[in-house]
């Protein structure tokens, strides 16, 4: 093979080394050596400070881990609300300290189990909820002032947090207490996810409702929790993942304010999402950018002068997409490694792939596993002992300053554009990942890219096989039935009236949720409400990309 | 096949709720590089549509990304409308999450071939050019 004209700082020829050119999983060139030379610009005190400090980006608490580890979260949610509540039980047995629901198909997408577009996916990709009466099936026994829940639902959002809401209600507990976090990210449905129900714009609208609601009434949640992690998973590298969802962020924080929010009330309740994809320090330099870039962002872009605003909080979830059918347990290693990355990269909370997330919703015993990861990390390997332990290396400082270098130059285009809202009209972000994705997919086709057990080291045959959960046409049933008897038995003028006032409120551009609230109290369905709003709304047609 | 043969036309579908596209639309693309002409029908088709979107187009092929364990209600349904269109030689292949159990019984119903993850495009490209309906 010829060799290319040397471009490395080092004295050495290529010649002894594996490959002409070393990339990491987004494709980025990695250097042989990085030295004083590439952490020339960096001002210690000015970039990387102290941990609690900012700009943050050695971590948003002094005492990092050593004061209180993650929240070990995983993600749950199959079948019926009563087998769902069952895995949450058990997990909690087992040592996880928050829940996370996954709903399923229907429910992301706002129709009941009974619709006819629900057929084949009730229960199947998460758990299916279509009233509060589902919703009390699923929080049967768990007292929700005392477990925070994440609540991984977009286009409806503000239908489950009222749900949420009025189960709290009937449990007694004080809607001050409680805490908690709503997906809601909306955005990065119509860039990556593609779960959306309304056109944009009201989309918007309906955020930004929950975000003044919860100031007011809830001021312990999170309304939303800005995602990087569907964006990741659409194809996008780590670097795009990185600057759209904070830009993403931005714009939220543009639309609160434009609506007279106060910037230090609502700010500092936006969480973030981020995916903990293979390539190591590159996962690590994009969490420690994030927080530079928020904190930054955060006093010059919005002026603001409060630290409970500039302080970027996250929840990390390893890679789904980096999962292979082929030889399923080596997963439980990729999974590891990748929540090392998180951890090294200082988030809040953790959710970790189940081994056989790439066949099948996780089975007891591969989530415990999942779970069980966490807790070695936490308690074996001694890496929570110290806070932000690579701070200074070379390469994760050079790769930090450079993520954030990559994002501010994506801001730059985006701002050009009018701003994220514009630029996803004009199928930007979604035309950057998508030429990522197939990038990627060339890259690995090529060999470029190793992925072990699929494209190296195959076997013919599997050494095992692995059980996997199998959720059946029974569930919908179920979930009919149980659908049909809250029909039969709620106040169905009281149901038309609620949703009345919530199509008024919707035209008028008022906050929806106190009607929402009031609709779900009265046993108004999932599907029902969406339908009112989309009565009022319309619904989003994607434009050709 | 000579060089004024009709080019291989293949409809890419993604029926469901499931909005998890990239799949679709590297396939898409992929297939395209290989030099077939491909319609992609976009998100949330039922089955009614896809059938009726393969008989506008006249493809030749159909192939469906389903991730979300929807395949057992959604396949069999395209295969039997397409074959209602009159469309019988019309090949249909499925790409996605899919349970090996699953897999015989979708061929018996009319499904070509099932692509689990990790198929090269390559690999996909090939079979539908192998294994379409010849045409004048």
């Amino acid at each position: 093979m010829p060799l290319t004209e040397q471009t490395d700082k080092s004295p050495q020829t290529r010649q002894s080394e594996r490959k002409q050119s070393f990339q990491t999983v987004s494709l980025e060139e990695v250097d042989r050596l990085y030295d004083r030379s590439d952490v020339g610009d960096i001002d210690f005190d000015r970039d990387i400070s102290t941990p609690g400090d900012f700009p943050y980006t050695r971590g948003i608490h002094a005492t990092g881990y050593r004061g209180k580890l993650w929240t070990m979260r995983q993600f749950a949610g199959f079948g019926t609300p009563e087998e769902t509540n069952e895995r949450f039980k058990y997990l909690m047995k087992e040592g996880q300290t928050g829940l996370s629901v996954a709903y399923d198909l229907p429910a992301l997408m706002g129709y009941d189990a009974d619709s006819l577009l629900s057929e084949g996916e009730v229960g199947k990709c998460g758990v299916a909820v279509s009233s509060l009466a589902d919703m009390e099936a699923l929080f049967d026994g768990i007292p929700l002032e005392m477990v925070t829940v994440s609540q991984t639902i977009n286009a409806p959002a503000s239908v489950f947090l009222a749900m949420y809401l009025v189960v709290a209600e009937k449990q007694r507990a004080d809607w001050k207490k409680i805490s908690g976090t709503l997906q809601n990210d909306i955005l990065k449905e119509y860039i990556a996810q593609k779960e959306w129900i309304y056109p944009i714009r009201s989309a918007m609208k309906l955020v930004i409702d929950t975000f003044e609601f919860c100031t007011e009434h809830v001021p312990r949640y999170n309304p939303i929790s800005v995602s990087g992690y569907h964006i990741r998973e659409a194809g996008a590298t780590a670097l795009q993942e990185l600057a759209f969802t904070l830009r993403d962020g931005i714009e939220y924080v543009d639309w609160g304010m434009r609506a007279g929010l106060d910037l230090e009330r609502f700010v500092p309740r936006i969480s973030f999402f981020f995916n903990a994809h293979n390539d190591f320090f590159e996962e690590i330099a994009k969490y420690r950018a994030a927080r530079r870039i928020w904190a930054r962002t955060m006093r010059e872009r919005f002026g603001s002068s409060d630290e409970r605003t500039m302080k970027l909080r996250f929840h990390t979830q390893t890679a789904g997409v980096s999962l292979t059918v082929q030889q399923p347990l080596n997963n439980i290693v990729r999974v590891a490694i990748q929540a090392l990355a998180g951890v090294l990269g200082g988030t809040q909370s953790l959710h970790t792939d189940a081994y056989d997330e790439a066949l099948a919703l996780p089975t007891d015993r591969a989530a415990l596993i999942a779970l069980r990861t966490q807790q070695i990390i936490a308690e074996e390997t001694g890496v929570a002992n110290t806070v932000d332990p690579l701070g200074g290396s070379y390469f994760v400082e050079a790769l930090t300053n450079k993520m954030e270098q990559g994002a501010l130059d994506y801001f730059e285009r985006i701002d050009a554009m009018g701003g994220m809202v514009e630029a996803v009209e004009k199928g930007f972000p979604q035309r950057e990942i998508q030429e990522s994705a197939y990038q990627y997919q060339k890259s690995l086709e090529r060999g470029d890219q190793t992925i072990v057990g699929v494209n190296k080291f195959e076997m013919k045959d599997e050494l095992q096989e692995i059980p996997i959960l199998v959720i059946d046409e029974s569930v919908r049933h179920q979930q009919v039935e149980r659908l049909e008897r809250v029909r039969s038995e709620r106040d169905g003028g009281a149901v038309s009236r609620t949703l009345d006032v919530l199509r008024l409120a919707a035209q008028r551009g008022e906050n929806t949720m106190p009607a929402t609230i009031d609709a779900v109290r009265e046993y108004a369905t999932l599907g029902e409400i969406c339908s009112a709003l989309r009565d009022v709304y319309g619904v989003y047609e994607e434009p050709a990309i | 096949m000579n060089q004024t043969s009709r080019k291989i036309r293949v409809l890419v579908a993604k029926p469901g709720l499931d909005g998890h596209d990239r799949g679709a639309k590297v396939i898409a693309r992929a297939l395209r590089d290989a030099g077939m002409e491909v319609i992609y029908t976009g998100l949330r088709q039922t089955p009614e549509m896809i059938a009726a979107a393969a008989l506008q187009e006249d493809v030749d092929a159909v192939g469906v990304s389903i991730l979300s364990g929807a395949h057992n209600t959604l396949c069999p349904r395209i295969v039997s409308l397409l074959r209602e269109e009159g469309l019988n030689d019309t090949l249909v292949v499925l790409g996605g999450i899919v349970p090996k159990e699953d897999i015989p019984k979708l061929k018996e119903q009319g499904v070509a071939e099932v692509f689990l993850p990790g198929t090269s495009t390559q690999d996909i490209a090939d079979f539908i050019r192998n294994n379409v309906k010849p045409r004048d």
